[in-house]
């Protein structure tokens, strides 16, 4: 069954590359195809938020791997930005989670 | 009395379903396809321009196809969106992503493969759509379960 998730979001590059916002989100999900016995069950759309505004919209597949983990990138970003990550599969179960940038 | 009741539940009604529906935008043609030119057509990007300027990070042999590691970037100025098609697994597309203002051109996810197949990656940019490919070479399947 679909479970917690984890997310981490830091800042990255400063003295060579642009500073960017790094986002790593983990969500717990089966994720199983219409081939499996447990029948198809995964996640469909997934929406990435900082302070409140989309930045990135998904629709996923069922050849996602079990218990997902996406990097996002972000151009700039501050300290303490609150980004978003939720999620949304075929049978209607959904989950988020919120993060500060560290 | 009634009419005004039900006239006021049907336009409450609607507008508690648009955001969901919204938020559950889901491209069944897209992701129903078995070939990925299907696939293509279905997120109207047929006939892509190959290009150099999708980069495309993913081990050339994967020991274990049932997490397939793929990191993709596009250096293509205003790339709106990437699309992810693995042509040999019975479904071709497996992702679409949206980049909005403030999202850089970049994503990396595990995918799962049935068995050795070309990795296609479609970015659409000014309403045009690039494309880039990389073949991925699968020891052990991971469609079965």
């Amino acid at each position: 069954m679909a479970g917690p998730m984890k997310m981490r979001a830091t800042l990255a590059g400063g003295n060579t590359a642009a500073v960017h916002t790094e986002i790593r989100v983990l969500m717990t999900h089966p994720m199983t195809t219409a081939q499996m016995k447990e029948g198809l069950h995964h996640i469909q759309n997934v929406v990435v938020k900082q302070n409140g505004k989309v930045v990135v919209e998904a629709e996923i597949s069922q050849a996602v791997s079990r218990n997902p983990v996406f990097s996002f990138r972000l151009k700039g970003g501050a300290k303490g930005d609150k980004i978003e990550v939720s999620w949304l599969d075929n049978k209607g179960e959904s989950n988020k989670i919120e993060t500060a940038v560290a | 009395m009634n009419d005004i009741r039900r006239t006021f539940l049907a336009a409450v009604g609607l507008l508690l379903l648009k955001p969901l529906a919204a938020l559950a935008a889901w491209n069944q043609e897209a992701f129903g396809a078995k070939s990925a030119a299907d696939a293509l057509k279905g997120l109207g990007s047929a006939n892509p321009a190959p290009s150099k300027d999708i980069v495309i990070e993913a081990p050339q042999i994967a020991e274990n196809g049932a997490v397939v590691p793929i990191e993709i970037s596009s250096n293509i100025p205003g790339t709106t969106s990437i699309a992810v098609l693995i042509e040999k697994n019975p479904f071709p597309l497996t992702g679409k992503f949206e980049f909005k203002e403030g999202a850089l051109p970049f994503v990396k996810l595990n995918v799962k493969m049935g068995e050795t197949s070309d990795v296609r990656v479609v970015a659409m940019a000014g309403g045009k759509s690039f494309a880039a490919t990389r073949e991925i070479k699968v020891t052990i399947g991971g469609c079965g379960g």
